[in-house]
């Protein structure tokens, strides 16, 4: 048969189809030792992705991949839990109730037998669920209000304890292109989350698992968070939003909100032209509050090596106690989630440092496991208008109490 | 032995339409078809973290988010959108067109100038638009000009009152596309026979405004239906610019929030509520359908001319 141009075209294109797809990125099953992948989410401290890698190196039952994901992490790592393809072990900021239940991530309880007393309770208990654990807390996490102490001084301001003067600091603060206090640039509803809630002596979930917000206090706290944006005391629209300190290092506020991540570099700018404090207090119920939360290392249910995948992460975030230390206090700045490692870091024992550790300790709060996604984004959007807009906040408040009860239910449901 | 000729003729025609056709058939029904029979099977089910769920649920999910205000409320940020971006991009890149049309030296370099921004990626865009043209502080561009005139900072993305966001969110989308839209113009410009002014020029029309309107403006029907489809299409589209504008790493505002945001952090974000996200794109794809055939009548597009 003589071979025509069109049928060599043809089997060409069919070559070319059958090329795709046999490279699932899943090879090296016949090494020898199993491969593992890890997923972690950029950090952003120079140094954490060598060190990440450092530690996979060094694990000699498995080779593990470590791979480094910039973007959003939360949606990537939600989608590719639904396929086979995802990672065996990741890092997670949870994992959410969902999660948990959806059966996506595998249980670790044996993973801290004897050792479950050394871990931060704060941050241990939203990766508890039915009695069993489900993460792995790596480095505490926590936010705090950062103030220039120079400013303070030349406005006659004395650091706010209280939510009131926190508004009246805020605005004594504001002078011309300098704003008193800096709370992100949706001007709080996001970073500040249930915090206030926290500072009146609320919640956002009871222990019996209801909604811990349904109390009048809740709307007149929220409520106070208006007059600092209607005073124009907030900065807005900053290049770089609360997460980062450039705002108070630049001098465009005189206090800003942030995370304890920022410390090292507050410190190299602004010397000891600074002080720390946690969320003021409101009302006579109230205490403090500073959110605790960790990244927490799990497995994914998908994955088909999950023996493998739960030794390695208890060799790395329950044996190698050197790297965890690592870990928390070379590159960024986070707070071991031992506390016996905690305890030990000299870096942690002076100064804004050990005030910050205190916070932690006395008036640290961490998102309970049950306040859903889809509570928050209720929670959220009711602050956001209270704060922006003006909203009454007993509506608002009513209303994300009503969404948060449904949750609630949706979530008793199904235990 | 004709007949038998012509059979296998038609059998080798018909092999090679799949040879061609086929890889494009098999990639839409799998990219296309079977996602979105999947989706409207997933609406009818509580699908949280799941895209094989069991617990049929029914209309649930179809109550819950016509009964949801951030979903109306999405419903209406895309309406309002629309009023802005539709208008104001026609008028814009038709101006543009009749302005560069006109030119006698230097059209293609005025061409090409006002095309450019087509190339602009929209994440690109939006995110000069956020971080120098339209920061909140005092060194942003646009608190720059203000500020020469005496004037306070405005936090343009942070204000809702006035709601300054939609001056931010409308103006990059119609640098991104007057241009395109303008060489569409300026192609059904060229179209118009001269034969048409000259005979308007001798039965008196002045130049100008009354020639535009009885002459140009006419004539331009068929683009001009093309551009409103294609604008109107475009804005039931709109994401990228909302999103790269407003969300920030705790979540998005509750205000100018189109309808494949809400969508997104519905199903795509660690709400992952597959259910619920599904039945709001249903809703959405009906709604989509709906004026699009509106607008189909209306115009009377594909009709043949009589």
């Amino acid at each position: 048969m003589p071979i025509s141009r069109r049928l060599l075209l043809a089997g060409g294109a069919g070559i070319a189809l059958t090329g795709c797809g046999s490279n699932t990125g899943r090879g090296g099953e016949g090494s020898g030792r199993p491969r593992l992948s890890h997923w972690y989410h950029q950090y952003g401290e120079a140094g954490t992705r060598q060190a990440v890698g450092r530690y996979a190196a060094a694990y000699d039952k498995a080779g593990v991949r470590v791979e480094w994901r910039p973007g959003n992490y939360d949606q990537q790592t939600a989608a590719a839990l639904l396929t086979d393809s995802g990672p065996d072990v990741f890092e997670v900021n949870g994992p959410t109730l969902d999660q948990i239940r959806g059966g996506q991530v595998v249980d670790l309880t044996g993973l801290l037998e004897g050792v479950k007393g050394d871990f931060n309770r704060a941050v241990l208990a939203p990766k508890t669920w039915d009695g069993r654990v489900w993460g792995i807390p790596q480095a505490i996490d926590t936010q705090l209000l950062y103030y220039r102490r120079s400013l303070l001084e030349k406005a006659g301001v004395r650091p706010p304890r209280t939510l009131d003067e926190l508004v009246d600091a805020a605005g004594r603060l504001t002078a011309g292109p300098v704003k008193g206090l800096f709370l992100g640039n949706d001007g709080g509803a996001g970073v500040l989350g249930g915090t206030p809630l926290y500072a009146a002596g609320l919640s956002l979930v009871t222990d019996d698992g209801k909604p811990g917000f349904d109390d009048p206090t809740a709307a007149r706290t929220l409520g106070k968070l208006h007059r600092l944006y209607a005073g124009k005391s907030l900065l807005l629209g900053a290049p770089a939003d609360w997460s980062d300190p450039a705002a108070l290092i630049q001098g465009l506020t005189a206090m800003q909100w942030s995370g304890l991540w920022a410390l090292p570099q507050v410190k190299k700018a602004l010397g000891d032209d600074f002080g720390v404090l946690p969320f003021p207090s409101d009302g006579p119920a109230g205490k403090p509050a500073v959110p605790v939360g960790a990244y927490a290392a799990a497995v994914s249910a998908r994955s088909g090596r999950r023996e493998e995948a739960k030794a390695y992460v208890k060799w790395l975030w329950v044996e190698r106690t050197d790297h965890q230390e690592d870990f928390a206090l070379s590159y960024g700045f986070h707070i071991p989630a031992r506390t016996s490692l905690a305890a030990k870091a000299a870096k942690l024992k002076e100064g804004a440092a050990a005030e910050i550790v205190g916070f932690t300790n006395d008036y640290g709060y961490a998102q309970p496991l049950l306040w859903t996604v889809a509570a928050q984004t209720a929670y959220q959007d009711a602050l956001s208008r209270i704060i922006k807009e003006g909203a009454d906040p007993e509506r608002e408040v009513k209303a994300a109490v009503r969404r948060t009860a449904e949750e609630l239910r949706r979530a008793g449901k199904k235990s | 032995m004709a007949a038998a000729y012509g059979a296998a003729r038609r059998r080798r025609q018909a092999l090679w339409f799949w040879v061609f056709t086929g890889p494009f058939v098999l990639g839409l029904a799998l990219f296309t078809y079977v996602p979105l029979a999947w989706s409207v099977w997933l609406g009818f089910f509580d699908a949280h973290n799941t895209v094989s769920p069991t617990d049929f649920t029914g209309l649930d999910n179809y109550r819950e988010v016509l009964g949801d205000p951030a979903f109306r409320s999405a419903l209406g940020t895309f309406v309002l959108f629309t009023a802005f971006i539709v208008p104001a991009t026609y008028v814009l890149s038709l101006g543009l067109a009749l302005a560069v049309g006109r030119l006698r030296a230097a059209q293609a370099f005025f061409r090409s100038v006002f095309f450019l921004p087509t190339a602009c990626s929209y994440v690109v865009a939006a995110l000069v638009w956020k971080l120098s043209v339209f920061n909140g502080v005092r060194f942003g561009l646009a608190n720059t000009v203000l500020g020469w005139f005496g004037a306070e900072p405005v936090a343009w993305l942070s204000a809702t009152d006035p709601p300054w966001y939609w001056l931010v969110v409308v103006t990059v989308r119609l640098w991104l596309q007057a241009g395109f839209y303008m060489v569409l113009f300026l192609a059904g410009l060229q179209r118009i026979p001269p034969q048409l002014y000259e005979a308007a020029a001798v039965d008196g029309a002045r130049p100008g405004w009354q020639t535009f309107r009885h002459i140009t403006f006419p004539a331009l029907r068929a683009t001009s239906v093309a551009v409103v489809l294609l604008l109107v299409i475009n804005a039931f589209q709109a994401f990228d610019e909302f999103y790269n504008l407003l969300s920030d790493a705790r979540g998005y505002p509750p205000y100018a929030r189109p309808p494949l945001v809400y969508l997104y952090y519905t199903a795509l974000g660690q709400g992952q509520n597959l259910g619920l996200g599904s039945a709001g794109a249903v809703v959405l794809a009906l709604v989509i359908a709906v004026v699009s055939v509106v607008q189909v009548r209306w115009f009377g597009l594909g009709r043949r001319e009589a």
